[in-house]
C-alpha cells in the first residue's frame, strides 16, 4: 500500500496559507477551527471509548472481578459524560457543521469567526476541567446526576465535572448562535430558504435546540452545586427540595439534547441520499419541516425518563402521548429517504453503505424508543439494558455512523485527498458487524432484566455479555482503521478532484481544498437544492478551467 | 437617519432614567411586601413585581420594544420556552396527588 507520497502542484489554499501553531491557534477560518474541534472530540472519543472497553471487560464474566464496584461506576459515569458532552454533542455540527455551513451557503465564513474560535477555546477549557476531575478520583453519578445522590452522598468530583459541563455548554450555545445569523444574514443571491440543502435545514433546527435548551442545563448544573456546596434546599427532600424537579429540569434540556446529536446526523444523510442516488430528496419540504417539527416538539417529552421517578401518572400520561408524536417526523425522514433511492441510480461508495448502515440502524433504535415511551411497558425495561441498547442504535449506530459517512464524504473537500476506498469499505463492513454484535444482544438481555450500571450478573446472562464485549472488540477495530487510514490519506492518497461525487452542492463548485476564502467569486444560485435533472454532471455553474490543475 | 440601526433610536435618555426609577421603585416595593404577611398572595405579588421589572429591561434597556420583528420572535420564543418547561413541570407536580395510594 505504500507508495511514494504524491506531491500537489502548489496553489494557495486555507491549510497551506499560513504555518505555524500561531495560525491555527489564532485562526479565524471556520474551515481550521472545524479541524481544531476535529482534533479535539477525536480525543474525548478515543477516551470515552477506553472507558467503554473497560466496561465491556468487567461485564465479559458475571463476577464484579476486575474491578471494584465504586470504580466501576466511575467507568460508566466517566464513558457517558465523554461520549455526551465531548464528543456526540458537537461531534457533527462543530466539525462538518462548521466546515461547511458557511460553503453550502455561498459565504466566505460564519457570521461571527472570532465567536466561532472562542467557543472551540471554551470547549477545550470545559474538557480540561472534566479531565481533571477523572485524573484527580473521577465521578460516579452516571452522566444524569440525579439527586439526592449527586448533591447529598456522592464521594467523587461532582462539581468539578459539572463544571465542566456547564463551561462546554456556552460553546454549544455560540455555535448554534452562529448557525442561526450565518443562515439567516449570509446565504448567497437567490439561495431561499427553499433552495437549502437539507443540510442546513436540519443544522439550523439543531441549533434551534442549542440555544434555547442549553441554558436550562446550565441553570439546572448551577443548582446543583449550589446544594452540595451551600446546602441550599433545592432538591434534597430533608432541606425542603424536590428530587424529582433536579430530573424535569436535566431532561427538559437532555432529552432535546438527543436531537441536537440526531438532526446533524440526519443533516449529513440527507447530503449522501442525494448525492449517492442523484436524485432530488423526495419531499424535499416534508423533511425541511420535519426538522423544525422535531426540534419543537421535542421539547414535549421529557417527562418519558420520568415514568417511574414519582412523576405524577397523569403527566406520565401527556409525555407518553407526546412522545408518539415525536416520532412522526423521524419517520417521515427515513420514509422520504427510502423513497428518494427508489429508481435512483445508486452508487455503493463508502459514503452511502454508511448511510445504509444509519437508516437501518436508526429505524431500529426509533422504533424501540417507542417502546420505551409506552407506559405501561418501560415499567418492565426502565433502566435495564434494553434502554442501553435503544440509545446505543441511535446514538452509536445513527449518530456516529453519519459522522463517519460524512467524513469520508468530504474528506476529498476537507483536505484535497481520497481515502483508500476498499479499505474503507472494509471497515465500514467491521463497524456494522461489530455494532450489531455489541448492541443487539443487549436488547434481550435488558428484556430478561438484567439492570444497567451493576458490575456483577447472574450466571445464566453470561452467553449474551460475551457476545457483547466480542462485538465491541469488533467495532474498535472498525473505529481504528478509519483513523488510520485518514492519517495515511493526507500524505499517500490520491489527489482529489474538485467535485470527486458529481454533486450539486455548492461546497463541490469550488476547489479541493478550498481557498481562504471559500470562493473566488461568490456564486449565485439559480436552481433548487440537488437538482440533478438540470445539471446531471453536478456542475452548477459552467467551468473555466477550474477542474483542471 | 440611514447609517442609524433600528433599535437605536426613539428611546430618549429620559425614558431611561424612567425606567430605571421604575426598576428601583419595583425593588423597594418587593422589600417592603416581604416584610407583609399577604397570605396566599405573597408568592404571585412577589413574582408579578419581578415579571414586570423583566420585561422592563428586555424591553427598554435590551432595546426589544424597537427592535425587528425577527427580535420580538426571538424574545417571545424565549418567554415562550420557559413556560413549556414551567408549565409541564407543574403538570406533573400539582397532579402528583390526584392517584391515592394504598396505605397513605
Ligand atoms: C424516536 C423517538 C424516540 C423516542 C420515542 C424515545 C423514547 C425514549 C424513552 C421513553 C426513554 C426512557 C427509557 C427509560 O429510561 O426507561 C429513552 C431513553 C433514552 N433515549 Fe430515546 N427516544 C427516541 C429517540 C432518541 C434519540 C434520537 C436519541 C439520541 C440521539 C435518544 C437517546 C436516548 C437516551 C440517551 C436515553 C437514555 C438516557 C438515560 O437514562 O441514560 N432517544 N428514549
Ligand atoms: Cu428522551
Amino acid at each position: 500500500m505504500i507508495t511514494a507520497p504524491v506531491t500537489v502542484p502548489e496553489r494557495e489554499h486555507y491549510l497551506n496559507a499560513s504555518y505555524g501553531l500561531k495560525s491555527w491557534l489564532l485562526t479565524k477560518d471556520h474551515k481550521r477551527i472545524a479541524l481544531l474541534y476535529l482534533a479535539t472530540i477525536t480525543f474525548f472519543f478515543f477516551l470515552g471509548g477506553l472507558f467503554a472497553v473497560m466496561i465491556r471487560l468487567e461485564l465479559l464474566t458475571p463476577q464484579g472481578d476486575m474491578v471494584q464496584s465504586e470504580t466501576y461506576n466511575k467507568l460508566f459515569t466517566m464513558h457517558g459524560v465523554n461520549m455526551v458532552f465531548f464528543f456526540l454533542l458537537p461531534a457533527i455540527p462543530a466539525t462538518l457543521g462548521n466546515f461547511l455551513v458557511p460553503l453550502m451557503i455561498g459565504a466566505r465564513d460564519l457570521a461571527f469567526p472570532k465567536l466561532n474560535l472562542a467557543s472551540w477555546y471554551i470547549f477545550t477549557i470545559g474538557g480540561l476541567f472534566t479531565l481533571y476531575a477523572l485524573l484527580s478520583g473521577g465521578v460516579d453519578t452516571g452522566w444524569t446526576f440525579y439527586t439526592p445522590y449527586s448533591t447529598t452522598y456522592s464521594n467523587s468530583f461532582v462539581i468539578a465535572t459539572a463544571l465542566g459541563i456547564f463551561i462546554a455548554g456556552f460553546s454549544s450555545i455560540l455555535t448554534g448562535l452562529n448557525f442561526i445569523v450565518t443562515i439567516h444574514r449570509m446565504r448567497a443571491p437567490g439561495l431561499t430558504w427553499f433552495r437549502l440543502p437539507l443540510f442546513i435545514w436540519s443544522h439550523y433546527a439543531a441549533s434551534l435546540i442549542m440555544v434555547l435548551g442549553t441554558p436550562v442545563i446550565a441553570v439546572t448544573i448551577v443548582l446543583l452545586a449550589a446544594e452540595r456546596a451551600f446546602h441550599i434546599g433545592i432538591f434534597d427532600p430533608a432541606i425542603g427540595g424536590d428530587p424529582v424537579l433536579f430530573q424535569h429540569l436535566f431532561w427538559f434540556y437532555s432529552h432535546p439534547a438527543v436531537y441536537i446529536m440526531i438532526l446533524p446526523a440526519m443533516a449529513v444523510i440527507s447530503e449522501l441520499v442525494a448525492a449517492s442516488a442523484r436524485k432530488r430528496v423526495y419531499g424535499y419540504e416534508f423533511v425541511a419541516y420535519a426538522s423544525v417539527a422535531i426540534a419543537v416538539f421535542g421539547f414535549l417529552v421529557w417527562g418519558h425518563h420520568m415514568f417511574v421517578s414519582g412523576q405524577s401518572v397523569y403527566a406520565g400520561l401527556v409525555f407518553s402521548v407526546l412522545s408518539y408524536l415525536v416520532a412522526v417526523p423521524s419517520a417521515v425522514k427515513v420514509f422520504n429517504w427510502t423513497a428518494t433511492l427508489h429508481k435512483g441510480s445508486i452508487a455503493l461508495e463508502t459514503p452511502m453503505l454508511y448511510t445504509f448502515g444509519f437508516i437501518g440502524l436508526f429505524t431500529i433504535g426509533g422504533m424501540t424508543g417507542l417502546f420505551v415511551a409506552a407506559l405501561g411497558l418501560d415499567v418492565h425495561v426502565h433502566d435495564t439494558y434494553f434502554v442501553v441498547a435503544h440509545f446505543h442504535y441511535i446514538m452509536v449506530g445513527g449518530t456516529i455512523m453519519a459522522y463517519l459517512g460524512g467524513l469520508h464524504f468530504w474528506w476529498p473537500k476537507i483536505t484535497g485527498r481520497m481515502y483508500p476506498e476498499i479499505l474503507a469499505k472494509l471497515s465500514a463492513l467491521v463497524v456494522f458487524i461489530g455494532f450489531n454484535l455489541t448492541f443487539f444482544p443487549q436488547f434481550i438481555l435488558g428484556y430478561l432484566g438484567m439492570p444497567r450500571r451493576y458490575h456483577a450478573y447472574p450466571d445464566e446472562f453470561q452467553v449474551l455479555n460475551v457476545m457483547s464485549t466480542a462485538g465491541a472488540s469488533i467495532l474498535a477495530v472498525g473505529y481504528l482503521l478509519p483513523m488510520c487510514y485518514f492519517i495515511w490519506s493526507l500524505r499517500y492518497g490520491k489527489i482529489a478532484p474538485d467535485n470527486p461525487w458529481g454533486a450539486v452542492g455548492l461546497e463541490w463548485q469550488t476547489l479541493s481544498p478550498p481557498p481562504v476564502e471559500n470562493f473566488d467569486e461568490i456564486p449565485i444560485v439559480t436552481h433548487e437544492a440537488y437538482d440533478y435533472v438540470s445539471l446531471p454532471n453536478g456542475s452548477v455553474t459552467p467551468k473555466k478551467e477550474a477542474n483542471v490543475r | 437617519m440611514s447609517e442609524q440601526s433600528l433599535s437605536e433610536h426613539s428611546i430618549s435618555t429620559t425614558s431611561y432614567y424612567l425606567v430605571f426609577l421604575a426598576l428601583m421603585v419595583g425593588t423597594a416595593l418587593t422589600t417592603w411586601i416581604a416584610y407583609l404577611d399577604l397570605g396566599w398572595l405573597n408568592t404571585p405579588v412577589a413574582l408579578g413585581i419581578a415579571c414586570t421589572k423583566a420585561m422592563l429591561v428586555v424591553l427598554y434597556f435590551m432595546h426589544v420594544k424597537h427592535g425587528t420583528k425577527l427580535t420580538k420572535i426571538v424574545a417571545v420564543s424565549g418567554i415562550f420556552w420557559l413556560l413549556l418547561l414551567l408549565g409541564f413541570t407543574m403538570a406533573d407536580i400539582l397532579t402528583r396527588g390526584w392517584l391515592g395510594f394504598p396505605g397513605k
